[in-house]
């Protein structure tokens, strides 16, 4: 695998830290009038999600990470792993909870996902921008009402929890935004 | 393809020329002389913080020419050849530089005063930059002396060797760093300077740190004491390093001692070896006057006087559309 020095450092570069793949999200070079350089690094743990700052002495070289986010579309779930497959090569990866993490709840079947591979293993699944999905329980719904800005939650079928408008539905289609788990619209069959 | 524009506005380009005239006026009102000395030398910075670029000469020799990483040894043969109080604007070069506030090929005010020492320096730098930061409301002038700044801002005395006090303050700043060996007490200290003391200089004014541990002197002379102190400073605004001066070595066997160790070190870290500059140490035998000098870095000061976010900001062309 390659080695990458300081001065190579940019956002988005994945090492390997401690033992764990971490992409760099921001690098900072730091130097006094005279003496040691350093580089000032916010790097985001790729298995934990965890982001830390960490201090390199300027010059000194890490080990790159062999990772790389391929896209692959959701299968289907078992009782222990999720499974999707490559669209050319038809290659399957199981991907198991840790590494679903939150985005199961926007899943239900033939999404094409970004999953993280790091040495061909998942290590995390980012859904699509935008998911339809249909409303399978909420408050009833007030006919007419766009114009009071007021929001209820309701429940969808994947078991995602989203704030919707009064006037939505059990039964409705809703196109949501899963970056930030919101509401865009209610879509036509 | 749209790279070939300035990455600088025009109003940029103009508040630089303006801060240049400044610059110009104030030395010819104070009578120092304008000087010019070569971007090119045979010999290299032997500082091992330093990384100077190499090109080629196809003269006589055809060997490697080192680009300056700033004009101070040319500068110094001229005042031991009686040139009295010079200044200079150079374009000074800088390897593996790169970030916000760094780029390899930069702008530096560098000038030279007979006589005085680095206090009287330092009412002259504060004289200048206020001018520079014209329209800027600031505070009186914070004078600290290094160790007074480290006590203040990281609550640790930096001229403690003892490598367990040095870990504790890095602990306790969140500082997560595991590159440097416990023998290596500059290094903790430029460490805990970069993370911790320098954001609290120059906040609402400009602050002056003077008398480095003997260790940092560079080309500055040392007052022999408990713990003996380098007569250098640096100046700060708004967390930011502008100007690096010292009360000039002139000590030639002193000086050739210092380029030893800087060579002694560059071996033990694996960097390239360069040739000493044999001109500027035999100008220090001949004999270098008492004098006082200062490097102040023209494209940091503007960045900030703009209020830009970064030394790209004030540059025509920042190096990847150089």
């Amino acid at each position: 695998m390659a080695v990458y020095s300081t001065n190579e450092f940019k956002s988005g570069l994945k090492v390997m830290l401690d033992g764990d793949p971490c992409a760099i999200i921001e690098n900072e070079f730091v130097k006094p009038g005279k003496g040691q350089a350093f580089n000032r690094v916010r790097l985001r743990n790729l298995k934990t999600g965890r982001v830390w700052e960490r201090t390199f002495k300027s010059g000194e070289s890490i080990e790159g990470a062999d990772v790389m986010d391929t896209e692959l579309e959701f299968l289907y779930a078992d009782d222990e792993f999720w499974h999707f497959m490559e669209a050319t090569t038809f290659e399957q990866h199981t991907v198991d909870a840790t590494a679903m993490g939150d985005t199961v709840q926007w899943l239900k079947g033939q999404e094409k996902c970004i999953v993280t591979l790091w040495n061909n293993v998942p290590l995390s699944v980012i859904a699509p921008n935008h998911v339809v999905l249909e409303v399978t329980e909420t408050d009833p719904g007030i006919r007419g009402d766009t114009a009071t800005g007021g929001v209820k939650p309701a429940t969808l079928e994947t078991g995602a929890v989203v704030k919707v408008p009064l006037f939505v539905e059990i039964g409705d289609l809703l196109k949501v935004d899963t970056r930030t788990s919101e509401y865009i619209s209610r879509v036509k069959e | 393809m749209d790279d070939w524009r300035p990455h600088a506005t025009l109003t940029t380009l103009r508040a630089r020329a303006r801060c240049l005239a400044v610059i110009r006026s104030f030395f010819g009102e104070r009578g120092l002389l304008e000087v010019e000395t070569p971007q090119l030398s045979i010999a290299a910075a032997t500082d091992p913080a330093l990384a100077s670029l190499a090109t080629r000469w196809p003269g006589p020799d055809g060997t490697a020419r080192w680009l300056h990483t700033s004009p101070e040894f040319p500068m110094k043969r001229l005042l031991a050849a009686g040139s009295g109080d010079i200044w200079q604007l150079a374009r000074v070069f800088r390897d593996g530089e790169r970030g916000r506030r760094h780029h390899p090929e930069f702008t530096l005010l560098e000038w030279y005063r007979l006589g005085w020492d680095h206090h009287r320096l330092m009412d002259e730098v504060t004289d200048l930059v206020t001018k520079l930061l014209d329209g800027h409301t600031l505070a009186a002038v914070e004078k600290l002396t290094y160790r007074e700044a480290f006590i203040a801002h990281a609550g640790l005395d930096p001229f403690i060797v003892e490598p367990g006090a040095w870990h504790a303050a890095v602990k306790r700043h969140d500082i997560d760093c595991t590159d440097l060996d416990d023998t290596d007490i500059d290094g903790w200290r430029d460490l805990l300077l970069t993370h911790v003391v320098e954001p609290h200089l120059g906040q609402g004014r400009l602050t002056l740190i003077h008398d480095y541990p003997a260790s940092q002197a560079a080309l500055a002379r040392v007052r022999t004491g408990d713990p003996s102190l380098a007569e250098r400073f640096e100046l700060y605004w708004q967390g930011v390093e502008l100007a690096n001066g010292y009360h000039e070595l002139t000590d030639a066997a002193e000086q050739r001692r210092r380029v030893e160790d800087d060579l002694v070190q560059r071996r033990e870290l694996g960097l390239p070896e360069v040739l000493p500059d044999a001109r500027f140490l035999a100008a220090l035998d001949a004999g270098l006057p008492d004098c006082a000098g200062v490097a102040l870095g023209v494209d940091r000061l503007l960045m900030l006087a703009l209020g830009l976010p970064s030394l790209d900001d004030v540059l025509a062309f920042p190096i990847e559309r150089a």
